[in-house]
């Protein structure tokens, strides 16, 4: 079973929530990141992002924000 | 519609309506190349309220109230109404305060030096390229971890303090009170404070870029920072749409004049353009985003936003109390000062500043 990585991104200003992101997904080739944040705008970005890089997105709402998970 | 917005051609399609609608706003009232300023307007908001005594530049411009107004109904409708602050409140106003000054020192904000070069005033490339270099001096900071921290959620009436804030601007603006002699709201009656759209048509354009804005993301100064931090071009998409439109609309209404001379509303000591948008550009970048996007964020609940928009209504009253503010003649007595001033409180903040990690 693999580990999943969280990187809690709430309350962040824009671009910090994809460059936590950026660094979580560094040198990681495949597994399970979930990404936490507080707005549309930051689960949107991190989606984004994680999509143009090739993994997988799905997002869950979750009490004060969002859960964006990354899968590959 | 709103798939539209929110898909991966929403801000090319906002940038391009919003483009459009500022070039008929000044075909409509407003001054030169000003359809949307937030800058000038928040300038012209202050001194209707007696913040300072400009007498050219005083008026109650219904688009601001609009913006903040316009996100605010969007993101009831869409459930993106997130009450939330408590992020370096008191810094978010030092940067909206010293972003105001080098915008003034430059004569308009980002959303205007796009605009400006859309109706060929050059003078504003030397403020596009100080744009740039100040939000690639904000990146450098970023690289190099810098954070004002997270913001928390708050009780769902904390948003409301800013859309409250553009009702009451609108109420004084339709009802236009005197508060006493020589005392606000004050309205001018020459120069470009006296030059506006017929104020339903300017808050009506306010109310959907708000909205248009809200739904896309739209942002002047992130659309530059994500291209030049990791090659995403999504956002940049909405600027070269919005100055394209705008460029042509010029160009259809006559209102395309090429050249350095004569600029509505500009100068053009070339230095100064630039200097004044390199402090603009960074204290944007370090705040999260332009002035319109703090504008749709106070309205989304932000309230750290919202500090940052009192902070470039003081910057605005200072820019004129303090003669730093340009005008057509050239940069204020003290424009070069607050500057300096400024460029050295955003190396502060953005040395200080560090993430948790």
């Amino acid at each position: 079973m693999s580990d999943v990585i969280t990187v809690n991104a709430s309350g962040l200003s824009c671009p910090q929530p994809v460059m936590l992101t950026k660094k979580a997904l560094a040198n990681l080739s495949s597994g399970r990141v979930e990404v936490l944040v507080d707005t549309a705008t930051s689960r949107n970005n991190v989606s984004r992002y994680a999509s143009n890089k090739g993994w997988k997105v799905s997002t869950e709402e979750r009490d004060g924000g969002y859960k964006v998970i990354l899968e590959k | 519609m709103d798939k539209t917005l929110t898909s991966k051609h929403g801000p090319c399609i906002a940038g391009g309506l919003i483009g459009l609608i500022a070039v008929a706003l000044v075909h409509f009232g407003n001054p030169g190349n000003m359809g949307f300023c937030v800058a000038c307007f928040t300038r012209d908001i202050a001194g209707a309220l007696g913040f300072h005594r400009a007498g050219i530049v005083q008026y109650i411009r219904p688009e601001i109230p609009g913006f903040i107004l316009g996100s605010f109904i969007s993101s009831l409708i869409f459930r993106e109404y997130s009450p939330r602050g408590g992020s370096s409140p008191a810094v978010r106003f030092g940067l909206g305060m010293f972003a105001m000054l080098g915008a003034l020192v430059f004569l308009g904000c980002p959303w205007r030096a796009y605009l400006r070069v859309a109706g060929g005033d050059w003078n504003a490339l030397y403020g596009l390229g100080g744009l740039i270099v100040g939000i690639f001096i904000g990146i450098i900071f970023l690289w190099n971890g810098f954070s004002l921290g997270a913001s928390e959620s708050n009780p769902k009436a904390a948003g409301l303090i800013m859309p409250l804030i553009a009702i009451a601007l609108l109420a004084l603006l339709f009802i236009a009170p005197k508060f006493g002699d020589n005392a606000p709201v004050f309205f001018s009656s020459s120069g470009p404070g006296s030059m506006h759209a017929p104020v339903l048509m300017a808050l009506g354009a306010g109310l959907i870029v708000g909205w248009l804005a809200q739904r896309s993301r739209f942002c002047t100064v992130g659309a530059v920072r994500d291209f030049l931090m990791m090659g995403d071009a999504y956002l940049l998409k909405g600027i070269i749409s919005f100055t394209l439109v705008a460029f042509v609309a010029n160009y259809a209404l006559g209102t395309f004049k090429p050249g350095f001379e004569s600029q509505p509303v500009a100068h053009t000591n070339e230095l100064w353009n630039f200097l004044g948008m390199v402090l603009s550009g960074l204290a944007f970048t370090l705040a999260g985003g332009c002035p319109g996007r703090q504008l749709i964020m106070a309205g989304e609940g932000d309230s750290d936003a919202g500090i940052f928009v009192i902070g470039m209504l003081t910057g605005a009253a200072v820019a004129h109390n303090f003669s730093a503010a340009s005008s057509g003649a050239g940069i204020g007595a003290y424009g070069i000062h607050v500057t300096i001033i400024g460029l050295v409180f955003c190396a502060f903040v953005g040395l200080c500043f560090r993430d948790r990690g």
